[in-house]
């Protein structure tokens, strides 16, 4: 869209001829300033996708088996490539001229958005791979929701997003139950990994003034409407792998606004090292 | 003014249809199904192109090699664009991909069994209902799935309880 025409023109047949040609300009999408619900939004979803897949990461080259790593190294790419877009959109709308880049390397913890189930430590293997169903459960929820989201742009990131939680769904809930209804080794270890991160799940289902706003404007679903979806596949599969979830749990709440566990400070340190080391460094 | 004579545009599918997949060579460009649309905007030359996954590393070369080749047949005006909607599927790719795909010892997708998150598909599957994936070497179907992630995202590990050979099978998204 060209900028506006200076009004003191002398020639106005030329700004007249100017005005009618860009009325056929219909598709200029609106301007999307002053849409800080819209951005802290976006940021979520894109700070839930690149905490996770960061933690997802360190697994690369350390896990019991060598289809167990690629797999644990595909997930993390996906959920990478999520964010991308998820932040790239974010940084589009909030129009201060950053990018997908700047929003993952240069903020800081507090500035982060996602919750704090994701920026847990990895622990072992059972602790990863029961976060990990119990996010990707909550995951695809929202994502199915973000299909007929108002916004285009958010409804065809959910869409492709989608298809890829799909299979991270079902590999972490196969594995939740083999390794749940496994030997007693394996057992107790995802029932100590289910009571410890049961307490962290709570916060996925909280609504605040952010989620209000998204929902009124029809962008995104409430998280309270995705809990029954999400406990409905949590019992099933929990049920099979011969698991019991705690009851009554006090639950932990925060990261959706930037209250973090002192976890993921050492994530960003390690995560932002090269660019605030070197600032702008590109390959 | 000099006119040039601006390339039709199944001339420029024919020269995408030669740039190779940077993960997997023995298929183009064109018989993954990622160039969605070929168009001259004026003299310049709007290709639209959809990612696999979203966080396919290869995308970054794909868009490289596109520039690349249709730089060497003359073309100067070049816009490559992003377009995420509809989402790439598997049942995009070609006949003639999926032949190659089988030759070099990737077994092609089998259309309609992609992952739905539904636990159903899920319990069918552990109890041996797998769908069949056929070896590429001995095109047996006695096969196994060793693990739902393969050398890449978009690809599962197999191994052929017949002939033992571990292989990839292009997954179905």
């Amino acid at each position: 869209m060209p900028s506006l025409p200076d009004m003191t023109t002398p020639n106005l047949t030329a700004l007249a001829g100017q005005a009618l040609a860009d009325s056929g300009h219909v598709a200029v999408p609106a301007p999307d300033a002053g849409q800080p619900e819209f951005v802290e939004f976006l940021q979520r979803m894109g700070d839930n996708c690149l905490i996770l897949g960061h933690r997802v990461s360190e697994w690369c080259g350390h896990a019991p088996a060598l289809e167990e790593d690629i797999a644990l190294a595909n997930q993390a790419l996906d959920l990478i490539g999520q964010c991308q877009l998820w932040l790239g959109l974010a940084a589009d709308i909030e129009g201060k001229g950053r990018d997908a880049d700047a929003l993952a390397y240069l903020r800081d913890a507090g500035a982060f958005r996602n919750l704090l189930l994701v920026e847990l430590p990895n622990g072992d293997f059972g602790v990863t791979l029961m976060r990990q169903f119990l996010f990707d459960a909550f995951h695809i929820e929202m994502l199915r929701a973000l299909k007929a989201s108002s916004d285009p742009r958010v409804a065809e990131i959910a869409a492709k997003a989608e298809k890829e939680v799909a299979y991270h769904l079902e590999r972490s809930a196969d594995l939740v139950i083999r390794l749940g209804d496994g030997t007693d080794e394996s057992r107790a270890r995802m029932q100590a990994a289910l009571t410890k991160l049961w307490s962290y799940t709570g916060e996925m289902f909280l609504d605040d003034a952010v989620d209000q706003a998204m929902s009124d404007a029809r962008i995104a679903p409430l998280p309270s409407s995705l809990q029954a979806a999400w406990e409905k596949t949590v019992a099933a599969v929990l049920d099979e792998a011969t698991l019991a979830a705690p009851t009554g749990a006090w639950q932990h709440k925060g990261g959706k606004k930037g209250i973090h566990t002192e976890h993921l400070g050492y994530i960003l340190a390690e995560m932002q090292f090269l660019q605030r080391a070197y600032p702008g460094a590109k390959w | 003014m000099a006119t040039t004579t601006l390339p039709p545009t199944d001339r420029i599918w024919e020269w995408l249809s030669q740039v190779p997949d940077p993960e997997i060579p023995v298929i183009s460009l064109t018989d993954l199904g990622i160039i969605r649309d070929v168009q001259w905007q004026g003299d310049t030359l709007v290709v639209t192109v959809t990612p696999t996954y979203s966080g396919c590393p290869a995308t970054s070369i794909i868009n490289l090699d596109i520039e690349t080749a249709l730089r060497s047949h003359g073309i100067e005006k070049l816009e490559l664009k992003r377009q995420l909607a509809p989402a790439w599927t598997t049942d995009w790719i070609t006949p003639e991909g999926r032949e190659k795909l089988r030759a070099y010892g990737i077994a092609p997708p089998v259309d309609g069994t992609a992952a739905d998150g539904v636990l159903a598909g899920r319990v069918s599957r552990l109890m041996g209902n797998n769908l069949t994936i056929q070896c590429p070497r001995c095109g047996s179907t006695h096969t196994q799935k060793v693990s739902q992630f393969g050398s890449t995202p978009c690809k599962a590990s197999y191994r052929c309880t017949d002939c033992l050979e571990p292989f990839d099978y292009f997954k179905c998204i």
